[in-house]
């Protein structure tokens, strides 16, 4: 295909040509085209299909605001859906297809939907597809999905990597058109931190779109010239293709970066775009205004654009849509484009002004009409107009330009709730006077349209931030340019049309808004969500204004009183991966690894995410077919000899201060005050409502110094606790709080030969017999000829056991050294499954009983709760609701059928009962196979549990079909007197 | 003396170090810390010793000295060699006479040091640090890739970055990731 529709001139860099393909037809154009730019030189004006009844549509813009030109970009898993043509810059090979539409763009079976669509008005879901309700799952929901849509997702992995930075600045410039350009220079020069960031991979804005000069230069020349200037400045980043989607608190704005969309593939090792939050003192915002469209019959079809995208088109990419253009107006601006377009030796048909009284042009035809129809199936061939005179005529044409005023973008003006108010000069909405804290609007984003209004409101704004900020701020030398008034009447669509194009991409006509209307969806936000006016990937941005124009018409209010819907962000649609970042697949959280997790990885042993630790979850060994046999072994091993298990991840929190052990008395529910130094105390908190919130042991080093340890699920939650505990509840206790979960590797040794292990390593200095170091002591000691440590006499499992910890960096050699010196006694390793079944069997409680929901009471620790001092949760355990006569109870149960599982979930109920929430005695939380007794065991909670010892309850899991009886019993399966851990 | 051998934080015997446009990455792991937290009413004290222990002033809010950076009101971490002072927190425990209380905290943390002129581009992918405004002396608190990390500016063109031990391999990957991308 030849570039047929190519002008001389613009901005592109003939020099550079690519190839590219749409739609499988390979096509060529040039460096700094857009995919838009380069089909309308191509010829190609067809782009895509509407949403729902799949017209055929051309671009209606030349920006981010674009509704119809939306294809899908790249081919593979980088293949990305509703693209916009408009903004996609081309690059050598790029591959672009349309959507919607089947088998081909030209000929699409769905088009069908048009010559139904009185069918398919607004609402059409609410009203036609009620009956049989049981179709709308199965069949009428399926069917709309398919025929109304946009692209399709790749279904594969992104393959590219994503960024998310952050960026400080003075000042925040949003837009780089003439007022953020001459804003940019001033601010720069007087010294503030400026970031200038634009969406266009070309800064310049409009002036890159026009022809008229800026001083001696044109626009776009002054605009480079003018970023040369600022890009050698080191106190100003200018940011191109990066676009401020949101103004969020505190002067923080969102921002996306493209960094490679314009490449083929990102650089190795490159991110394809960063989401940058950007921390501002003071922002401005100079993004412009939109051209908005006219709604009149049949306005959709491929070739009929905005005015401005024409000029765009024409000037910047020095393509044109056809040889032979109309223009239909209401404001002076429309006439711009008949002028370039003539200048760039492309035939003007007519301009139709909506004003009487317009000057005659000698080039082409001025007439005082509107358009009432247009004609031509897959691009316009002709429309007609009725002049003022009632005489109607028909004109040939293959575009038109429409131009219906200019609507300042207030979009980020609006991101903190304030409303836009109305300005009746320019038959357009301003921002509002509540802005976004720190915020300053400049330019034509706030209704000062000509560029000679732009560059000085800009220029001023600027040098009043820098002011504001204490430096001293100098007008910069601006070039002259057009300053030409406003003239534009008030114009929105032309009576009477069946079908005038409000929404082009929901496909939403004023007919639609008419209905709304009549259907008593009068608020602005009703007729928003009945009509699905302005909730199209573009939302609204070239429709909202025609659609609550028309309301107010009809509803017999002004613009004003008719109101806006919400604006949030983003600003335009963002990529799912840009929001994730590096946060995704095995990067999603950082891992925690434990200090053996080198040996434990040598060891082949099979890890378990917990939180974000990863876990030894038991090691298998040779032979070994399933995890039961090696948990099993790990169980009877340690319980017949010694076993080792790194408990490192419990939460370890250094407590010191005078009133160290005054606060814990606070902490914890049982009490503190009077344990002795060289002991250790289990100790339970609760929340400040009574519940059980985490346990653990209080190790007493000294006086006034205690290690407390945690749970690992609750390592974080229970420090921040103690911290908000003794910063806001008792600021005059002298304690202070250090995490030292991470400083030191913790390993529990267990089982009847642990003491003679530990002998073994322990230094001799060190008397860690019965008698010199009894269940519960705790000290300083050292290990292995001087390396200072930690020596616990606490036990999970029930056996005679010990925590010893030492600093981290020597947990792998600790390990080591005890597997070595632990061969005598055929010493296992053991991981968190053998460890839960030591528990279970011990009846020990733990994060599924401690379960947000649980009392001491519940957890049979009743008593320890004391009543002879005030702690956290005292009070409100006592609330009657907690402490119902047929309170839970933890207990344990064990099958009737010894060849039955106890499956943790499921629910208790008493023989004879129904079975039913009302009847719901309880519920099991932990349940195993314990090696040492032969059957599954559980434990659980059931009502008055502890003195329903020797009843036989159901088990029922509905969801599995599970339903077998279970004896309650003690939970304490092995070694219920406690002998083994005070051996 | 003990003969147990220490890994490093990313689980090897030697600590690593990259570089990538021109930006060198070290895992340090020769140097002890141990915190210090004033006892109520004696911050002046707890001030003053740890000015005794370092040589100068204790740092002010979110600053660092030549060998201690603040950690919080009233809280400092130390810094020392560990090959002549692996026992700091019991050498400033024997000192503190009731001002402070002392944690040994030199192997809660991993350290990775980053040297090179163009750190400010790596960390603003990296955190909101104003690395820009850093010109040396610099301590904050800040999150790394859901890492609360300590960011030490040892001068414009070194900074240390001290985040949780355990998460060392996660760290150094998000570190290394960031220079590739930013660099």
């Amino acid at each position: 295909m030849t570039q047929k529709n190519r002008l001389q001139g613009g901005l592109i860099d003939r020099g550079q040509s690519y190839t590219f393909r749409f739609d499988g037809k390979k096509m060529t154009g040039h460096a700094g085209d857009t995919l838009a730019s380069a089909l309308l030189a191509n010829g190609v004006r067809l782009m895509g299909r509407s949403f729902k009844y799949h017209r055929p549509r051309g671009p209606l813009t030349a920006g981010s605001e674009e509704p119809n030109a939306i294809v899908e970009l790249r081919e593979g898993a980088r293949q990305e859906p509703n693209t916009r043509a408009t903004t996609a810059e081309l690059f050598d090979g790029l591959v672009a297809k349309s959507q919607n539409r089947w088998p081909s763009l030209a000929f699409d079976a769905l088009s069908v939907n048009d010559r139904l669509s009185s069918f398919f008005a607004a609402g059409f879901y609410y009203k036609t597809f009620m009956w049989p309700a049981a179709f709308w799952e199965k069949l009428y929901e399926p069917m709309i999905r398919r025929a109304a849509g946009l692209g399709s997702l790749s279904l594969q992995n992104d393959p590219d990597s994503y960024d998310k930075g952050f960026l400080h600045c003075d000042l925040l410039i949003t837009g780089a058109g003439p007022s953020g350009l001459a804003a940019a220079l001033t601010a720069g020069e007087s010294g503030l931190q400026v970031i200038l960031a634009d969406e266009d991979f070309v800064i310049g804005g409009r002036l890159n779109a026009e022809t008229f000069s800026l001083g001696d230069s044109l626009g776009s020349d002054w605009a480079a010239q003018t970023v040369a200037r600022l890009r050698s400045m080191p106190n100003v980043r200018v940011m191109p293709r990066t676009t401020v989607l949101g103004a969020f608190d505190h002067g923080i704005y969102g921002a996306v970066e493209r960094v490679s969309d314009h490449l083929a593939v990102p650089e190795a090792d490159k991110p394809r775009q960063i989401l940058w939050r950007i921390y501002s003192k003071r922002s401005l915002l100079t993004a412009g205004a939109l051209e908005r469209p006219i709604a009149f019959e049949n306005n959709d079809r491929p070739g009929i654009m905005l005015a401005s995208a024409m000029r765009a088109y024409a000037n910047r990419w020095a393509a044109t849509p056809a040889q032979r253009v109309a223009i239909f107006t209401n404001n002076d601006d429309g006439h711009r484009t008949a002028a370039d377009l003539h200048a760039k030796g492309v035939k003007i048909a007519a301009v139709i002004d909506t004003r009487p009284g317009q000057p005659i042009s000698i080039d082409y035809e001025i007439l005082h009409g509107e358009i009432i129809d247009t004609a031509g199936r897959l691009g316009l061939r002709r429309i007609t107009v009725r002049l003022a005179s009632g005489e109607t005529r028909e004109i040939e044409c293959g575009a038109l330009g429409v131009s219906g005023g200019w609507n300042p973008n207030v979009s980020l003006t609006c991101h903190q709730r304030s409303r836009p108010a109305w300005d009746e000069n320019i038959a357009a909405f301003i921002p509002g006077g509540d802005l976004p804290s720190g915020m300053t609007v400049a330019g034509a984003a706030r209704g000062v349209f000509s560029t000679h209004g732009a560059l000085t409101d800009g220029a001023e704004a600027a040098a009043r931030i820098a002011a504001d900020l204490g430096q001293t701020a100098t007008k910069p030398e601006l070039p002259k340019a057009e300053d030409a008034p406003i003239q534009i009447t008030p114009f929105w669509h032309v009576k009477d049309a069946k079908r005038a194009w409000v929404d082009q991409q929901n496909d939403v006509t004023a007919k639609d808004v008419k209905l709304a209307h009549q259907e008593n969806f009068v608020s602005v936000e009703h007729l928003k969500r009945y009509t699905t006016l302005g909730m199209a990937t573009d939302q609204g941005k070239t429709s909202n204004m025609a659609g609550l124009a028309i309301m107010a018409e009809i509803a017999g209010k002004s613009i004003p009183e008719v109101g806006t819907t919400m604006y949030r962000p983003p600003y335009t649609p963002a990529a799912m991966g840009v929001l994730a970042g590096r946060s995704r697949g095995k990067d999603f959280r950082p891992v925690r690894k434990t200090p053996s997790h080198v040996w434990a990885e040598e060891q082949g042993a099979v890890f378990v995410e917990v939180g974000n630790w990863l876990r030894a979850q038991w090691f298998p060994r040779k032979g070994e077919t399933t995890w039961r046999e090696s948990v099993d072994r790990e169980v009877l091993q340690t319980r017949k000899s010694v076993g080792i298990c790194d408990v490192t991840t419990l939460g370890k929190i250094d407590v010191q201060g005078t009133d160290a052990a005054a606060f814990l008395n606070r902490i914890y529910c049982n009490g503190f005050a009077k344990l002795a130094v060289g002991r250790t105390r289990y100790g339970l908190m609760l929340r400040e409502d009574g519940i059980a919130m985490d346990d653990g042991t209080a190790a007493r080093l000294a006086d006034d110094h205690f290690v407390v340890t945690t749970t690992t699920a609750n390592a974080v939650s229970v420090y921040r606790h103690m911290e908000f505990v003794r910063q806001c509840l008792f600021p005059d206790m002298d304690v202070q709080l250090i995490s030292t979960t991470e400083a030191w590797a913790q390993f529990s040794v267990a089982g009847p030969n642990a003491r003679k292990l530990l002998q073994k390593v322990v230094d001799a200095e060190f008397d860690i017999s019965n008698e010199g170091f009894p269940f519960m002591a705790c000290g300083e000691i050292t290990v292995c000829g001087g390396l200072r440590a930690r020596l616990f006499r606490i036990s999970f499992s029930g056996e005679l056991a010990y925590e010893i910890a030492v600093p981290t960096r020597y947990g792998d050699a600790l390990i080591r050294r005890l597997m070595r010196e632990g061969q005598e006694f055929d010493v296992v390793a053991y991981g968190t499954e053998a460890l839960g079944v030591m528990r279970i069997e011990k009846g020990h409680a733990a994060g599924n009983e401690l379960n947000g929901t649980t009392t001491a009471l519940n957890l049979g620790m009743g008593r320890m709760v004391s009543q002879a001092k005030d702690s956290i949760g005292t009070v409100l355990s006592r609330r009657e609701g907690l402490n119902d006569a047929d309170a839970l109870k933890l207990v344990g149960f064990k099958p009737v059928d010894p060849s039955k599982k106890v499956p943790a979930g499921a629910h208790l109920m008493t023989i004879g009962d129904p079975v039913n929430a009302a009847h719901d005695q309880g519920y099991v939380t932990s349940a195993c196979y314990s090696p040492n007794l032969g059957h599954h065991i559980a434990i659980g909670y059931l009502k008055s549990g502890d003195q329903r010892l020797g009843e036989v309850v159901r088990l029922i899991s509905p969801l599995t079909g599970f339903d077998h009886e279970v004896e309650v019993v003690s939970a304490h399966f092995v070694d219920p007197e406690g002998e083994r851990l005070r051996a | 003396m003990h003969d147990l051998i220490a890994l490093t934080p990313l689980g090897a015997h030697k600590p690593r170090s990259d570089h990538h446009g021109g930006v060198s990455l070290i895992e340090i792991t020769d140097v002890a810390l141990a915190s210090v937290a004033a006892r109520l009413g004696r911050e002046a004290d707890a001030a003053a010793l740890v000015a005794k222990i370092t040589g100068i002033e204790a740092p002010a809010a979110a600053r660092a000295s030549d060998c201690a950076f603040w950690m919080g009101p009233d809280q400092w971490m130390i810094e020392a060699s560990f090959e002549t002072q692996e026992d700091l927190a019991q050498q400033l425990a024997a000192q503190v006479n009731g001002a402070a209380s002392v944690t040994e905290q030199t192997d809660a943390w991993c350290r990775f040091d980053l040297k090179g002129d163009r750190l400010a581009d790596v960390f603003e992918r990296l955190c909101n640090a104003d690395l820009k405004r850093f010109t040396g002396g610099e301590a904050v608190r800040t999150a790394i890739e859901h890492l609360g990390c300590f960011l030490i500016c040892r001068s414009p063109g070194h900074v240390s970055v001290i985040g949780p031990r355990s998460s060392a391999g996660s760290l150094h990957h998000a570190l290394l990731t960031a220079m590739k991308s930013a660099l």
